[in-house]
C-alpha cells in the first residue's frame, strides 16, 4: 500500500518539476494516440456512418466482424506490424521498425474497428429517426452520410474519445514496433513497463497516475472545446 | 495555420532516421543494470555516435540480428550468437565484458542454498527441498545457463515447484519477490533491482556462473542498410581504454558489477 | 381558379401493398389532378398513411403501376412530405427549415435567407436558432410544413398533420395550408377529423380496408356520399 502513497507523491513531484524526460515522453505519448486517433477516425467515422446507411447482403457479417475486431488483441497487432515492418518483411524497405511512425500505424488499427462500431452505432441510431425524411428528400447516398456525420458529431466524439483512451493505455503493439526505445520511441506505457521490470513500483505508479491524469485532461479538453455536457440540470 | 500544423506533424513522423545513431539489440539483463545510462552518453561524446537501445529477451535479440533490423546485438549467450554468425547474418563476436550469475532465493532459504558446495548443488538442494523457483522460460542466455545447470545437476524441475514465467529479467524478479521464490539473476540486474522484498542473494562464485558479453554487428553484406561502419566505431570505442574505465568503474551499492575483458583487435 | 400543376395528374393503376402476407392497400385506382386541396378520410387501419406514402414514392408498391406526368426524377423535385410525427433534424430551427435547400445545392447564406422567410410566415420568426428538439409539438409541426414549403414544391403530402396538436395550433396549420393552395400547391392529406375534413376539403378520398371506395368533390360527398361505409363513418360509427 505504502507503494502507492509513494506513487501519488512521486507523480506530484515529477509533475511540478517538469521532469524533462517525463515531458518528451508525455508528448511523444500524445503525438502517437492523437494522430492515431485522427487517423482511426477519418477511416472509421465515415464508414460507421455508410455502414448505418447502406444495405448490402453481407451487411450483417461485416458488423459482426468490426465489434469482434474491438477485441484484437494488441500484442497479436503489434507483432504483425513488425513482421510487415522488419527488415526482412514486404514493407522493410520503407525503414519504418523503431519509429513513431510504426507506433502510430499499429495504433491505427487497433483503434479503427474501435471507432467504427461506436460510430456505426450512432449514426444507426440517427438514421433511424433520419430516415423517412432523408428518403422523403431524396438524399443521395453520399449526402446521407455527411448529414448523419455532421448532426451526430457529439456522439462521433464519443467514439473518437473511446478509441483515444484504448490507445493511450495500450503498451502490447508499440512495445514491439516500437522498441521502448530511450530518446526515440519512449512513451508513458512503455516506461510504467520498463520501470516495473526493474521493480520501481513507485515510479511506475506514478507514471500510471500522470498517465490517468493526462487521458483526464485531453477529455474535459474536448468537452470544454465543443461546449457539451454543460448545465447542472436537465 | 492548418498547414503549418499539418507540416509540423509530418516532420515529426518523418523525424525517427537521425544522421550518426545506430540501432543496438541488447538483452534485458545489460539494460536492467544501468550500465547503459553511463555507457550511452560517453559514447555520443566521444565519437557522436548515438546509440538506440531496443531492450528485447535473447531470443528476440537475435531475431531482430537475424532480421536486420537492427546495426548490432549485445547478447551473452554464446550458443545463438554462434548460430547468428554461422547463419551469415553477423560478421563476428567481440567479447566485452563478463558479470556472474547469482542464486536468489527467499531470504530465510528452507533448501540450505547458502550451504552448497557449487551450483549445481544449490539446485539439486532447490529439487530436493521442492523449493519454488522461478525460470525466465524465454530462451534467454540467463534462461540457458539455467537449463545447463539443471542438466549439470541432473535433476528434471517438476511442474510443482517449478515456475516457468516466459518473462525478462525484471519481471521474473518480480514475480521471485512475490512468491518469494528460488530464481537464478546475473548480478547486475539484482543488484539494481528495487523490488527485492524478502529475496537475498543466498549463492555466488562458482565458476559455472561465468556471464561473458559479447557484441555482434551485423553483416552488410546480407542486409546492405545496416550501418556497419558506425558499429565499427562502436565495437572500437567499447573495447577501448575509456570503455574499460567506465565499465570497470561502474558500481550498484559500492561493488563492481562488471569486468571488462576486451581483448584488442589483431 | 388556379392552373394545375406541371407533374400532374398521377395515375395510380391497380396499385397494391402487401406487407407480410397482408394485404395493406389496394387494388387502387386513381387519377390525382386539378388543383386545391385532396382530403383522404377513413377508419383507423384503412390504409390512408400508407396510399400518401405510395403516392410520394417512399412505399414499395407489390403490385400495379404508378406514372407521374413528368420523369420520376422530376416529380421528386417538386414534392415534399410532412409526416404525422415531425422529424425534428438536430439543428436549429434555421437550419432544420434550409436543409431541403442546401440539398438541392444552394448555397448556405441563400438557403438560410429562404429559411428565415418561411419560419416567419410559420410563426417561428422568433425561434430562428432554438434548437429544434425543444419546439412543442405545434412548433415542430409548423417548422416541418416550413421546410415542406421552402422548397416550392407543386405537391404536398401530409399524413394527420394535426393528430397530436392543440386547437390553436390546429388553426395555425390550417391557415397555412390554405394560403400555400391559394398560391398554386396541390395539396393532399389524410385526417381523422372530420371538422377539418370539411374546413379544408376541395375533394374527399374515403378508404375503407385499403380500397379508395368513394372520390369526390367536398361537396358532393359531405351532401350524401353512395356507399354504406362512408355514411356510417360520417355518422361517427364504428366501420370495419
Amino acid at each position: 500500500m505504502s507503494d502507492i502513497a509513494d506513487g501519488f507523491v512521486k507523480a506530484a513531484q515529477l509533475a511540478v518539476s517538469l521532469d524533462p524526460e517525463l515531458i518528451e515522453i508525455t508528448l511523444r505519448s500524445l503525438y502517437v494516440t492523437l494522430s492515431a486517433t485522427a487517423i482511426a477516425s477519418v477511416i472509421g467515422l465515415p464508414m460507421g456512418a455508410w455502414l448505418a446507411v447502406t444495405r448490402f447482403p453481407a451487411r450483417r457479417y461485416v458488423i459482426a466482424l468490426l465489434n469482434a475486431l474491438m477485441g484484437l488483441p494488441p500484442v497479436v497487432v503489434g507483432l504483425i506490424v513488425y513482421i510487415l515492418l522488419s527488415r526482412s518483411g514486404p514493407f522493410g524497405v520503407l525503414g519504418l521498425l523503431f519509429t513513431p511512425t510504426a507506433m502510430v500505424i499499429a495504433q491505427v488499427i487497433i483503434i479503427t474497428p474501435l471507432v467504427a462500431s461506436i460510430a456505426h452505432q450512432a449514426m444507426r441510431e440517427l438514421w433511424a429517426d433520419y430516415h423517412d425524411l432523408l428518403i422523403s428528400l431524396h438524399a443521395s447516398r453520399w449526402q446521407r452520410i455527411v448529414t448523419l456525420v455532421w448532426d451526430g458529431r457529439r456522439t462521433l466524439m464519443t467514439a473518437q474519445l473511446a478509441g483515444f483512451g484504448r490507445g493511450i493505455g495500450e503498451v502490447g503493439a508499440i512495445m514491439i514496433v516500437g522498441g521502448n526505445i530511450d530518446n526515440a520511441t519512449r512513451v508513458l506505457t512503455t516506461a510504467i513497463s520498463l520501470e516495473t521490470g526493474r521493480g520501481e513500483f513507485a515510479l511506475a505508479l506514478a507514471l500510471g497516475f500522470i498517465l490517468i491524469a493526462l487521458a483526464i485532461l485531453v477529455n474535459l479538453s474536448i468537452h470544454i472545446l465543443s461546449r457539451t455536457e454543460q448545465g447542472s440540470r436537465w | 495555420m492548418k498547414r503549418l500544423i499539418l507540416s509540423l506533424w509530418f516532420c515529426g513522423l518523418a523525424c525517427a532516421a537521425q544522421a550518426d545513431s545506430l540501432r543496438i539489440a541488447v538483452t534485458t539483463s545489460f539494460e536492467n543494470s544501468g550500465l547503459a545510462d553511463v555507457l550511452l552518453p560517453a559514447l555520443a561524446q566521444d565519437t557522436g555516435i548515438t546509440a538506440e537501445l531496443v531492450v528485447v529477451g535473447t531470443g528476440q535479440a537475435l531475431r531482430l540480428g537475424e532480421a536486420g533490423d537492427v546495426d548490432a546485438v549485445l547478447a551473452h549467450a554464446r550458443a545463438g550468437e554462434e548460430a547468428l554468425i554461422a547463419a551469415g547474418h553477423a560478421t563476428h563476436r567481440r567479447e566485452i565484458m563478463y558479470n556472474d550469475f547469482v542464486i536468489i532465493g527467499p531470504s530465510d532459504d528452507p533448501a540450505g542454498v547458502a550451504q552448497a558446495v557449487d551450483a549445481a548443488s544449490a539446485f539439486r538442494a532447490v529439487a530436493e527441498a521442492q523449493a519454488a523457483f522461478v525460470s525466465r522460460g524465454d530462451d534467454s542466455g540467463t534462461h540457458a545457463r539455467e537449463l545447463s545447470l539443471w542438466d549439470q545437476a541432473e535433476i528434471v524441475p517438476d511442474q510443482t515447484w517449478y515456475r516457468s514465467v516466459g518473462a525478462g529479467m525484471g519481471a521474473a524478479l518480480n514475480t521471485a519477490s512475490a512468491m518469494p521464490a528460488y530464481i537464478l539473476s546475473d548480478r547486475a540486474t539484482w543488484a539494481a533491482f528495487g523490488n527485492k522484498g524478502d529475496l537475498a542473494l543466498l549463492f555466488e562464485g562458482d565458476p559455472a556462473l561465468f556471464n561473458q558479453y559479447a557484441f555482434l554487428p551485423i553483416n552488410a553484406e546480407q542486409h546492405p542498410h545496416v550501418r556497419a561502419d558506425l558499429s565499427a566505431q562502436v565495437e572500437d570505442w567499447l573495447t577501448s581504454p575509456r570503455a574499460a574505465a567506465l565499465i570497470d568503474g561502474f558500481q550498484i551499492d559500492g561493488m563492481q558489477m562488471f569486468i571488462f575483458n576486451a581483448t584488442p583487435t589483431d | 381558379m388556379v392552373k394545375s400543376p406541371d407533374i400532374l395528374p398521377l395515375d395510380l393503376q391497380e396499385v397494391a401493398v402487401r406487407r407480410r402476407g397482408k394485404r395493406l392497400l389496394g387494388p387502387v385506382t386513381l387519377a390525382l389532378k386539378g388543383s386545391g386541396i385532396s382530403v383522404l378520410i377513413g377508419p383507423n387501419g384503412s390504409g390512408k398513411t400508407t396510399l400518401l406514402r405510395v403516392m410520394h414514392g417512399i412505399e414499395r408498391v407489390s403490385a400495379g403501376r404508378k406514372a407521374w406526368a413528368v420523369s420520376d426524377a422530376d416529380a421528386h423535385a417538386a414534392q415534399s412530405f410532412v409526416f404525422q410525427t415531425p422529424i425534428m433534424m438536430r439543428r436549429n430551427v434555421r437550419d432544420n427549415i434550409a436543409y431541403p435547400l442546401v440539398l438541392r445545392g444552394m448555397r448556405r447564406a441563400e438557403a438560410r435567407a429562404a429559411a428565415d422567410g418561411w419560419a416567419a410566415r410559420v410563426g417561428l420568426g422568433a425561434a430562428l436558432l432554438r434548437p429544434a428538439t425543444v419546439l412543442s409539438g405545434g412548433e415542430k409541426q409548423k417548422l416541418a410544413l416550413a421546410r415542406a414549403l421552402v422548397t416550392a414544391p407543386q405537391v404536398l403530402f401530409l399524413d394527420e398533420p394535426c393528430a397530436n396538436l392543440d386547437g390553436h395550433a390546429t388553426q395555425e396549420i390550417e391557415a397555412i395550408l390554405l394560403a400555400a393552395r391559394d398560391a398554386g400547391t396541390r395539396i393532399v392529406m389524410s385526417t381523422h377529423d372530420l371538422g377539418q375534413a370539411r374546413r379544408l376539403a376541395d375533394e374527399v378520398l374515403f378508404l375503407h380496408d385499403g380500397k379508395l371506395v368513394e372520390m369526390l368533390p367536398a361537396a358532393a360527398f359531405f351532401a350524401g356520399p353512395a356507399s354504406a361505409q362512408a355514411t356510417a363513418f360520417l355518422n361517427g360509427d364504428l366501420v370495419f
